[in-house]
């Protein structure tokens, strides 16, 4: 007896994206090699971006999880590899390790951490991001806010330190948006969707709603460790006050609701929005800011599904294939 | 060292001048303000503004202050907060977040970078103080927060507990779909409690202004310390409120006894042990969770 429905979870479109996604990720590894110094630093900043919001994503947009609070790992990832630099390691395995570290800590703060629901979550991490800043600054080696520079990075030449850099951040986004694809494709992603959706009532159909919080909470707070370690290394010095900054968050919001809230594209496209925009207009300072906080307000209310939400619920089309199409047989 | 406790306690008035519009809104609303803080400091500077302008003191200046940010509160609700509620709950953060983000580069687009205050527009107010037996002494102004603080929470509660809007009002807070049957409009409601809200949030912003120095870009801090008085008082009371300010105010004066830096870190220290305990409280700590993680099937 064959039954009536069939799950389809690959569709010939999404077996096209993943190819032309990994097609584009083999062109891009050979960038700093045909590109200019500009565009290679231009295009490591874009990567740091798109892992910030796709983090950022997977906390609110999956977890739902809103944290205002998401600079703590951002500056502590930086801090970490000065820390990591000072005491000798060398300077690229020591940001490889940073997010490691700064997952461990993220695993011994969930407990506190996610008890707390909807704007305590919020603000509470707000709150720990400031006593990170606030820590971090009594350190003798970061001196108060004069902070430090990554001196290990000298010993490169600007155009191999660019490459590095380059290479390390395409790395990293490359990891984490497989983690995350991966992570939603597999039991927890239907797990994790329920949990944002209702609480209680995943947990009364058997969902293991801390267990799977805590996991997004680790790899957002990794994620965001390793754009900060990435950000260091292309900054050169730390700087708490930018490093700790709330403005971090801000840019995160921004790129994941104007992108597509709960979608696995949109934060990606949020990113290369924002990194135009920015690009276009973050010289004129404050009313760029005043525009970011409008856009992030009106998409919030009137466009709740960002760009690429919107699309996939006009069109039907879903690049990545993490979702479930359920088919009746012909 | 009872000087210092005596002068947290006094802070405190200013915290839970503060706090009580956010844990108003909290009660009635569910919502937690992001831009609570933010607004407290554009009050400051609507204030300090008028002030400037037509040269009068700031207490008259916040008696058109007030008005101003009670409308303003009556806008936000019924253009803003009224739709993100809808939306779910994760919308009100992310709404009131990107308010934040306008008002703090508005102001300073407006008003620039430089550092304000109202303590040059009180005269002597804000340095006379009486000293008490002990060699304690006690600053006027800092005494006069604290009453309007306690003034404020004693009158917002009897307001809550016998007006007929206060009644309408928590029976909103309790369950608004039961309190729209019985002749309520909710909407109406909510958009009081925000006016009632931001027009506590104009004298705190007042308050900051004379007693400290703020500039545009002082909103996170004032709604972190907000948030933290709510938090260590307890949410969901006033009177809890008032308590979590003082206890803020005690230990951010005893932390910086130990060190310049610790006057920030104690409070957030303090934030962090209640939460902690709390959570304890609760049964959440569990060393289940570790046991978990070795368990090797996914969620």
């Amino acid at each position: 007896m064959t039954d009536a429905v069939w799950v389809r979870r690959w569709s010939s479109v999404s077996i096209i994206t993943i190819v032309g996604l990994a097609g584009i990720i083999a062109i891009l590894a050979f960038g700093p090699l045909f590109l200019g110094s500009y565009w290679t630093s231009r295009l490591t900043t874009l990567f740091i971006y798109i892992i910030l919001a796709v983090m950022w994503n997977a906390l609110a947009g999956y977890a739902g999880l809103v944290s205002v609070g998401q600079q703590a790992f951002f500056g502590l990832g930086a801090y970490v590899v000065i820390r990591l630099s000072d005491a000798g390691m060398p300077v690229y395995p020591a940001i490889a390790l940073a997010p490691v570290i700064i997952a461990v800590l993220a695993l011994v703060l969930s407990p506190l951490a996610l008890r707390l629901r909807g704007g305590e979550f919020a603000i509470g991490m707000w709150v720990f991001a400031e006593l990170a800043h606030l820590l971090v600054n009594l350190d003798s080696l970061i001196q108060g806010e004069t902070g430090r520079s990554l001196i290990a990075l000298s010993a490169f030449a600007p155009d191999v330190r660019r490459a590095n850099n380059y290479w390390f951040a395409l790395g990293a986004m490359t990891i984490f948006l497989a983690l995350v694809f991966v992570l939603l494709r597999s039991r927890m992603g239907a797990s994790v969707q329920a949990i944002r959706d209702n609480e209680e009532a995943a947990a009364s159909v058997g969902v293991r709603v801390m267990a799977t919080k805590r996991t997004i909470f680790v790899l957002a707070a990794a994620g965001c460790a390793a754009a900060g370690a990435l950000t260091l290394s292309t900054l050169i010095t730390f700087q708490p006050k930018t490093f700790f900054s709330v403005q971090w968050t801000a840019y995160m919001i921004f790129m994941t609701l104007v992108g597509g809230l709960g979608t696995f594209e949109g934060p990606i496209i949020g990113a290369i929005v924002f990194f135009i925009v920015e690009s276009l207009f973050g010289s004129s300072g404050v009313w760029y800011l005043i525009a970011l906080g409008a856009s992030a307000l009106v998409f919030s209310l009137w466009i709740p599904r960002g760009i690429w939400g919107t699309i996939t619920a006009r069109s039907g089309i879903q690049l990545m294939p993490i979702g479930y199409r359920l088919l009746f047989r012909k | 060292m009872i000087d210092q406790i005596v002068q947290g306690v006094l802070l405190g008035g200013y915290y839970a001048l503060v706090a009580c519009g956010l844990s108003f809104m909290y009660g009635v609303m569910r919502i937690i303000n992001l831009a609570h803080g933010s607004l407290a400091i554009l009050a400051a500077f609507l204030v300090w503004y008028i002030t400037e302008q037509l040269a009068v003191s700031p207490f008259i200046a916040l008696l058109i202050v007030v008005p101003i940010m009670a409308a303003l509160g009556w806008i936000l609700q019924r253009t803003v907060l009224d739709r993100s509620l809808r939306s779910g709950p994760l919308t009100p953060l992310l709404s009131t977040f990107g308010i934040a983000i306008i008002i703090d580069n508005g102001l300073f687009e407006r008003f620039g970078a430089d550092t304000r205050s109202l303590a040059p527009n009180i005269g002597d107010l804000s340095y006379k103080s009486w000293t008490l037996p002990g060699g304690v002494t006690v600053g006027q102004l800092g005494l006069l927060t604290l009453g309007v603080a306690v003034v404020l929470i004693v009158g917002l509660q009897l307001f809550l507990k016998y007006a007929p809007l206060g009644r309408a009002i928590r029976a909103t807070a309790e369950d608004p779909d039961t309190a729209e049957l019985m002749g309520i409009n909710s909407r109406s409601v909510y958009a009081a409690a925000a006016a009632i809200a931001l027009g506590t949030v104009a004298i705190a912003g007042a308050f900051l202004g004379m007693r400290a120095t703020f500039d545009p870009y002082s909103g996170g801090a004032q709604l972190i310390f907000a948030f933290e008085a709510v938090v260590i008082g307890g949410t969901g009371s006033l009177w809890g409120t008032l308590l979590g300010a003082i206890a803020l105010g005690v230990a951010q004066n005893l932390g910086a006894q130990v060190n310049p830096k610790g006057f920030l870190i104690a409070g957030h220290l303090l934030f962090f042990c209640v939460l902690a305990v709390r959570v304890f409280a609760a049964g959440g700590f569990s060393l289940n969770w570790l046991k978990a993680l070795w368990r090797s099937q996914p969620a």
